[in-house]
């Protein structure tokens, strides 16, 4: 790698750093609001999931790689979606009970 | 019946000077080889080793079925037996079993490439099998685990007094070489085709073995996660899963189904692949409906990842969870029908010649049938509150996982065994032991329907007197498929001294791995190939025709 590429990549790892604590910060605050269930959650996964695409993004250097790197990362951002999602669907919908529903 | 291989030969079929058998020797080139053949004959050895540890298990579990009474084992025994059956069966042979050996082996010569992406890794993953497997053998030796495969918390977490958390880290470990053969083979498909190797070209093994991949790279991270996080609440009290400690034990249903069920489709999509091998071959017809077969392997992998919920229709989950779950499963007979259907389509008007490996292909076809429509009986809720935990599940799964991946496995070792060894094994004695896997197989699994609706509950073997003909049953069938195991390795082993020499294309089948020489030599081709032709292109012709050297030792 040549000394010129060297002084362009620092500059970006220091500004992802920087927002990354920042991020950090804004956890530790946001953890001492209550924004009752679930926005807290909701609110604490956004922050993270902010701070992992930027590692991802740029740390990894994913950002600038080719489609089929790209693909591969979406693919597993998907595969975890899917996870979350279908677990959802069994605790989300646990408290709906055949007494409270609808007769038809 | 055979004659030993005699100066008689035809110099076309004696095998070459030089072959990755014998381009070096002594243990260190084995155990320090990044050569992905000689690394599939170490999964080789090392998975039937661990097959015979799973089969001693399932061989005192039909033993103590004999009786109503628990007689030769306690209770408690008798849960670790069918646990360690379970554990050894599936994570140290099932999983690997296939794409281990026969995707290690084959990948790189079926695409025209030297070796796979990653050598070096390769190795690493065999390293983790042996670490991981060891682990769990010593677990097993202290005694073993009796929780059953599925380790459900809170009683694996909390209460169970056996070797848990050994056996855990031994299936953690395991997982890497997983991983590590799902990742090397993602990348060997998309970077080291052969030149002219388009997509659609790829064999079908190669498609069902992408697959495959896909679902080890994917799902086993999650059962990594699963093990760890079932570590920390057994050994150091953090709740995740244990009311007692603030945790929610269906939440480890999720966890460990969401890797469970796609592991399923590792363990048959490889097997999907060498039918479709097999029947094309020996049909002497190219596969019908190529690029559906290859697209119902993707199909497959993606649909498996969103049924696991089938798994916990009666443990407390969400009735609309379990409807949206019902509906899916529904949805993966298609894929499924879509491969049986064409393997069907291959067949009419064929020129079918009744080899070994097609005697295996034909099992296949039939029980992996039966055990997907009992598949569907189980996703259906109503059904499955009936048969739930009972036989009518094991009797499932084992026609999916036995007479599916199990028959795959050893169909996909007899067609190519001639490649790996440049040998060739006894017809009849091989024609015989498929025979009698095939009817020791349905003697005794299909008993356990009967029992598992007449209420037989699974993971007990105390039970009511009425049920003990059936119980027989089973267990005579489970001696003679003991037989049909054993024999091919005495065959096998017996082919490597005395065996004829197989050529390079002993079945006349097309596809690059037969242009080498068998064995193939250390770099696979003596030159990177060019594939200009399509893939399956058989014509039909008899088999006369094609093959005179065999015919005239074995007749058709
Ligand atoms: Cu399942």
């Amino acid at each position: 790698m040549s000394e010129h590429e060297h002084h362009s990549l620092w500059k970006p790892y220091g500004q992802v750093l920087v927002a990354l604590l920042v991020l950090t910060v804004v956890t530790v605050v946001a953890a001492n609001f209550h924004f009752g269930t679930p926005w807290s959650d909701l609110v604490a996964l956004f922050i993270a999931l902010s701070k992992a695409a930027l590692v991802v993004a740029f740390f990894m250097h994913v950002k600038g790689s080719t489609r089929l790197i790209k693909f591969a990362v979406w693919t597993g951002v998907i595969g975890i979606a899917i996870f979350f999602a279908l677990t959802l669907s069994d605790y989300a919908t646990r408290v709906i009970t055949y007494v409270d529903a609808p007769r038809m | 019946m055979q004659a030993t291989a005699s100066a008689a030969t035809p110099e076309a079929v004696r095998p070459p000077r030089h072959h990755y058998l014998n381009v070096d020797y002594g243990l260190r080139s084995w155990l320090l080889t990044t050569d992905h053949k000689r690394i599939g004959i170490l999964y080789l050895l090392s998975i039937t080793f661990f097959f015979a540890v799973g089969g001693i298990y399932a061989t005192l579990i039909r033993l103590e079925l004999l009786t109503p009474q628990g007689d030769l084992v306690s209770s408690d025994t008798y849960n670790r037996l069918f646990t360690m059956h379970g554990v050894m069966m599936i994570f140290f042979f099932l999983v690997p079993s296939i794409p281990a050996v026969l995707g290690n082996f084959l990948i790189p010569l079926m695409i025209g490439a030297k070796d796979v992406a990653f050598p070096k890794l390769n190795l690493a993953s065999w390293y983790m099998y042996m670490i991981g497997a060891g682990l769990t053998m010593y677990s097993l030796l202290h005694g073993g685990v009796d929780t059953g495969w599925t380790f459900y918390t809170p009683f694996s977490s909390s209460y169970s007094n056996s070797f848990v958390a050994a056996t855990a880290l031994g299936i953690f470990v395991n997982g890497f070489s997983s991983i590590f053969t799902g990742l090397n083979f993602l990348v060997t498909i998309h970077r080291m085709r052969a030149p002219g190797m388009t997509w659609f070209r790829l064999p079908l093994f190669i498609w069902s073995h992408y697959a495959t991949s896909l679902i080890m790279v994917l799902g086993t991270p999650v059962l990594a996660i699963t093990l760890v996080l079932l570590f920390l609440e057994r050994v150091f009290q953090i709740g995740f899963f244990d009311p007692a400690l603030g945790g929610d034990p269906v939440l480890f249903q999720h966890f460990f189904w969401f890797y469970s069920h796609p592991a399923v489709y590792i363990m048959i999509l490889p097997s999907l692949g060498v039918i479709s091998e097999i029947v094309a071959a020996f049909a002497r017809k190219p596969i019908f409906g190529y690029k559906f077969v290859a697209l119902a392997s993707m199909g497959i992998a993606i649909l498996g990842f969103l049924v696991w919920g089938h798994h916990l229709f009666l443990s407390s989950q969400s009735a609309y969870a379990a409807l949206v779950f019902s509906v899916l499963t529904m949805l993966i007979a298609v894929p499924s029908a879509i491969k049986v259907f064409n393997w069907m389509a291959t067949l009419y008007r064929g020129s079918i010649e009744y080899s070994t490996p097609m005697f295996y292909a034909l099992g296949f076809i039939g029980l992996f049938t039966i055990g997907g429509l009992t598949g569907l009986m189980l996703g259906t809720l109503g059904i499955d509150v009936h048969v739930h935990d009972t036989y009518f599940v094991v009797a499932h799964f084992h026609y999916i996982m036995v007479g599916g991946a199990l028959m795959g496995y050893l169909g996909g070792l007899h067609y190519w065994w001639p490649k790996i060894t440049g040998r060739l094994y006894s017809g009849f004695w091989s024609h015989l032991s498929a025979l009698l896997v095939f009817l020791g197989f349905n003697l005794t699994f299909f008993p356990q329907f009967i029992l598992g609706y007449l209420g037989m509950p699974r993971r007990y073997h105390v039970y009511p007197p009425e049920f003990q003909v059936l119980h027989v049953l089973s267990t005579a069938g489970a001696s003679i498929l003991a037989v049909g195991y054993l024999l091919p390795m005495v065959y096998f082993i017996w082919s490597l001294k005395y065996g004829d020499y197989a050529g390079r294309n002993p079945w006349g089948a097309v596809g690059l791995e037969w242009q080498a020489t068998s064995p193939p030599a250390l770099h696979n081709f003596e030159e990177i190939p060019v594939v200009d032709f399509e893939p399956y292109q058989y014509k039909g012709a008899p088999v006369a025709q094609r093959l005179p050297y065999r015919i005239a030792k074995y007749g058709a």
